[in-house]
């Protein structure tokens, strides 16, 4: 769904690329964290997908299609197929979360009587049934959250770019959001979530790709936060010997409910330690 | 759908910029007024001129009832009278400094003059008769006037011989450069409501920032975008250009219709209805205006 070949970003020619010669692929339906510090290229990373920024070398494909060739008149069709979730919501303070919604609709010429049907399904996935008349200020950061993730989906892209999501929320509720993407998820629709909340990579036991100074260190599925293994050059090589789909070392069984998966993750974790 | 979108994204920023937008307004209204004047004074100009102005320069008027010319002792010019001038006119000793020469009878005398001063209220009291037919002189070199003069006053039906641009040309030439006056301010103004429109814009945009950014992010195409804003600015320009178009028509209605013309009775003024000829050009100018600096302003301030 997603594919960087050899994608290098300099925003200035004296300083170190933002994003130095990236391989990577995200594959139709699956859930992506990217992780690593500020300044390592996350940020830089979405903005090549949504055609934001053009790469300095290498190529972008998106849903297939390189988006370098993509003609600016149809950079708006490209951007319908893709949902974008920011750390600060970004609603209109003005309309009410129907009205904030039925926005992202409007502006693409979506009629009327669609957007009646449309709007309250997806205000029911991200569960905010019943709140369809407040205004963002009388919303708590994680509904506003969820406002913004209906906002981002209501058009049905096929990929969800997160930029961290829950850094303006307690844990509790950045469950919560993660729940929404995690359904989402479920849907079919590719989610790629930039993020420094380890409590979350670890919960959600997703693929991992972690950036530093602009260069893929780790990529496994199904990870932590911080690497389960210890040497990570060799984990790099091993896996660009045979292959992305390389399952890590250590696999974790995910049977049975989240809070069981978490408590085996905690042990598991604990026994490493 | 889009449309009624378009519209509501208009009204509101009309309503955030509202101090912006009456200052745009005004300054089209008043840069226009002023492209409008030196286009109601070529108007003017053109309506003095007449029928002939651009085609002869000299005009000789024949007797009628009641001229007191010495020429024309013997009453109107009688058809052989005419015959002896059209004669004079295809010799040699004339024809060597004429062009080309028309007769104009005193029913075309009364056609061109019934166009010319049609809304005069002279021109209800005024019967072909009255007018005196005439020859019109179109000249190798209008300087050589005198030659045509000279041979002509004396000869019997001929009234008057009158150098038709020497009469009109001063008050013409005055004409002139006011308009070139009023186009000289029209031309700062005109910059001026440019660099306001494009100012409003920016503050337009900048004040929308959030929603733009939001339609950008769902796919918004360029024109949704960008439309309203372009649109806002084409708006406040057209209503200046009403304003203006309003005002002129107000000059000609009240001040040259109502006041000029009674003074003046025997000059020829434009009509009101003459000015609304103008009103397209200044809505069509305040269009271009506007959408000039538009789009200069959004390349830079609303990339998509």
């Amino acid at each position: 769904m997603i594919r960087f070949e050899n994608v290098t970003k300099v925003y200035d020619q004296k300083a170190r690329p933002a994003l130095d010669s990236i391989n990577l692929e995200i594959d139709r339906g699956e859930f992506a964290f990217l992780v690593g510090a500020s300044g390592s290229g996350k940020s830089t990373f979405l903005r090549l997908v949504l055609k934001e920024d053009r790469a300095s070398s290498g190529a972008v494909y998106v849903a297939g299609q390189n988006v370098a060739n993509i003609s600016s008149w149809r950079v708006p069709r490209l951007r319908r197929g893709i949902g974008v979730v920011f750390q600060d919501f970004r609603l209109l303070p003005q309309k009410t979360v129907f009205a904030n919604v039925a926005f992202a609709m409007q502006v693409i010429g979506k009629s009327r009587s669609v957007i009646r049907d449309t709007v309250p399904e997806v205000l029911k996935t991200v569960g905010l049934e019943g709140k369809e008349n407040r205004l963002p200020h009388e919303l708590s950061g994680g509904e506003q959250q969820r406002v913004a993730i209906a906002r981002a989906v209501v058009n049905r892209p096929g990929i969800l770019l997160a930029d961290e999501p829950t850094g303006n929320l307690d844990p509790t509720t950045s469950m919560g959001i993660m729940g929404v993407l995690d359904k989402i998820n479920q849907n079919g629709t590719t989610v790629v979530m930039a993020t420094h909340d380890d409590d979350i990579v670890n919960e959600m036991r997703k693929r991992v790709v972690e950036l530093k100074n602009g260069v893929v260190i780790r990529d496994e599925a199904k990870a932590l936060y911080t690497s389960m293994i210890p040497v990570v050059g060799q984990s790099r090589r091993l896996r660009d010997a045979s292959g992305r789909d390389e399952q890590p070392q250590v696999i974790l069984p995910r049977a049975g409910s989240r809070a069981e998966a978490r408590a085996e993750l905690r042990t598991a974790g604990e026994g490493q330690a | 759908m889009r449309l009624a979108f378009v519209l509501g994204e208009i009204g509101s920023g009309l309503r955030r910029n509202l101090s912006m937008v009456i200052s745009v307004i005004l300054v089209t209204f008043v840069s226009l007024t002023f492209v409008g004047a030196a286009g109601m004074l070529q108007l003017q100009i053109n309506q003095m001129k007449g029928y002939w102005y651009d085609k002869v320069q000299v005009a000789i008027f024949l007797c009628s009832d009641g001229s007191t010319a010495p020429g024309c002792a013997t009453g109107p010019a009688t058809p052989e009278q005419e015959d002896n001038l059209r004669t004079l006119l295809q010799s040699p000793a004339v024809a060597q400094y004429v062009n080309d020469f028309q007769y104009e009878s005193k029913d075309d005398a009364y056609k061109h003059f019934k166009e010319q001063f049609s809304n005069s209220p002279i021109v209800d009291s005024v019967t072909p008769d009255q007018l005196p037919a005439s020859f019109r002189i179109n000249m190798k070199d209008p300087e050589k006037y005198e030659i045509i003069s000279e041979t002509f006053s004396s000869q019997a039906g001929v009234e008057t011989v009158i150098d038709q641009r020497q009469l009109l040309e001063r008050l013409f030439s005055a004409m002139n450069a006011a308009s070139l006056v009023a186009v000289s301010i029209a031309g700062v103004m005109i910059i001026c409501a440019i660099l306001l429109i494009a100012t409003t814009i920016r503050l337009s945009a900048f004040s929308r920032r959030r929603e733009t950014g939001i339609m950008r992010l769902v796919g918004a195409s360029k024109m949704v975008i960008q439309l309203p804003f372009i649109l806002e600015g084409v708006i406040a320009a057209v209503i200046g250009a009403a304003l203006a178009s309003g005002t002129l028509w107000a000059v000609a209605h009240f001040f040259l219709e109502g006041v000029m013309s009674k003074q003046y009775p025997d000059t020829a003024f434009i009509s009101p209805g003459q000015t609304l000829i103008l009103v397209p050009a200044l809505i069509g100018l305040g269009v271009v205006l506007a959408g000039i600096s538009s789009l200069l302003t959004l390349r830079r301030y609303l990339r998509v």
